[in-house]
């Protein structure tokens, strides 16, 4: 290969950065402000967030790995249809192996994944990580950026679910097996729903709820030790963009 | 950019194109090698899948036969979709004694399959939905899965709710709307009459009784 490692190896790996990225610093969501298409349209439960998210961070695992694997010889000028390629022809074999092998499943999940196609989370960490980093550490970016991804899912899913219409990961045996029926949670018996909720302005609404959550919250935690040596913490500088 | 060497040669437009062109050779071979590993697969459990909704939508104590045999093909004159339409009979012997198939509703998001199996006498057995693109927690309610809308047409027949309840609530009938999804269930309610509609006009053809075909005639002196 062309490509030299020398400029590769220099700094370690550090996976715990990587890892507190994808879930939280760097989310894909909170942070990034990415996918919010395919998070709008299927978190009207917490069950379908779940399956979303699952979906998703397999196919982030897989592309980051092969993208990584494939840049030495990818030319930046024409990465971009390439990186769509190969997600593409990626997804579309994970749903013909799906529907193929694990049929149950695919009647479940088989609604999302040609959602996942056009997320451009996946394509963003195509560009911004797997392009400039070894294929393992760019296999577990996906993973992390999968689970921080698949964590807001579920927690917008289930805000949306909870608000419009009392229940908690409705079918979730239908996702994960009769074992997991125990989820199944009905919080608030004979409630009459709340349409708002379960309609994609719900969707911004829940969003929205969480993005101020992880201000304040990073706010909180960045001024305490400011606080101690007594400077005034600045305002900007929160989830700071790749 | 991460590469530190970067032969001239990649600057060319030949080598972008080449790239290019390659990989979606590569991709393109994948597809071809994925669709023909598992065709057959999917093809054996859309079968399954068939049999298990023949299954809901004709009671198997109704008839002793394979459903999946004793088929009748509807030519294209016969409906107004442009396809043919397989009927799948249930015999008791010869006897017709329930039929099923498949009528297309235009959802919000597509076609929705559903499979519905009507009685000699006109009453629904049973509709399920074989397949649709709906909106996910809005419009697929229409599986039996997720909600029991889908059973609110047991038992009904064109006579029964009159002309006018063949809608939903919102319309003016009979059967409930989905908060958030009401282009779904209208195109259920509207394929089901529709299905209705075509058993009423082709009733003669289809509960005659069946013929015995030379398969089935050697089949019934081996037993």
């Amino acid at each position: 290969m062309a490509t030299t490692d020398k400029d590769l190896q220099t700094p370690k790996t550090d996976w715990a950065r990587i890892a507190k990225d994808g879930i939280w610093d760097n989310n894909v969501v909170l942070a990034q402000a990415l996918a919010l298409c395919p998070l709008l349209a299927v978190t009207g439960t917490a069950t379908n967030g779940l399956g979303l998210g699952l979906a998703t961070t397999f196919v982030l695992v897989q592309s980051g790995f092969l993208v990584s694997v494939l840049r030495g010889i990818i030319t930046p000028q024409v990465r971009i249809p390439v990186f769509v390629l190969i997600i593409a022809t990626l997804v579309t074999l994970v749903d013909l192996a799906m529907n193929a092998w694990m049929h149950d499943l695919h009647k479940v999940l088989g609604l999302f994944i040609p959602l996942i196609v056009t997320n451009c989370a996946i394509l963003g960490r195509a560009e911004s990580f797997a392009f400039r980093n070894r294929a393992l550490p760019a296999a577990f970016d996906g993973l992390m950026m999968g689970v921080g991804f698949t964590l807001v899912l579920v927690a917008v899913g289930a805000m949306r679910e909870i608000i419009g219409s009392g229940t908690l990961f409705a079918n979730a045996s239908m996702l994960l097996g009769d074992a997991m029926g125990f989820l199944e949670l009905t919080l608030i018996p004979d409630y009459r729903g709340f349409l708002l909720m379960m309609l994609p302005p719900g969707g911004f609404i829940a969003l929205g709820v969480l993005l101020a959550g992880k201000r304040v919250l990073d706010r909180r935690l960045a001024d305490k030790p400011l606080a101690a040596q007594g400077q005034r913490p600045s305002a900007e500088g929160q989830g700071a963009v790749v | 950019m991460n590469t530190v060497a970067n032969p001239t040669y990649r600057q060319r437009v030949g080598y972008q194109a080449g790239l290019l062109g390659g990989f979606s050779l590569v991709a393109a071979a994948l597809l071809v090698m994925g669709d023909i590993a598992t065709r057959d697969a999917i093809v054996e459990r859309k079968a399954e899948d068939l049999l298990a909704s023949l299954a809901q939508v004709i009671p198997p104590a109704m008839h002793d036969n394979d459903l999946l045999a004793n088929t009748l093909s509807l030519g294209p004159d016969a409906t107004e979709a442009d396809g043919t339409l397989t009927i799948y009979r249930a015999l008791q012997g010869l006897e017709v004694k329930a039929v099923a198939f498949e009528v297309t509703g235009q959802g919000y998001a597509g076609p929705i399959r559903v499979l519905l199996g009507i009685g000699v006498d006109g009453r629904i057995l049973g509709a399920r939905v074989l397949g649709h693109a709906e909106t996910p927690g809005l419009g697929d309610k229409i599986e039996v899965a997720r909600n029991d809308w889908i059973l609110s047409f047991d038992g009904r027949s064109l006579k029964d709710p009159a002309p006018d309840g063949w809608a939903v609530k919102k319309d003016g009938g009979l059967y409930d709307q989905f908060s958030g999804a009401t282009i779904t269930p209208r195109a259920v309610v509207k394929a089901v009459k529709g299905g209705l509609e075509l058993f009423e006009a082709r009733r003669d053809t289809l509960t005659a009784n069946a013929v015995v075909t030379e398969a089935a005639a050697i089949d019934d002196q081996q037993q």
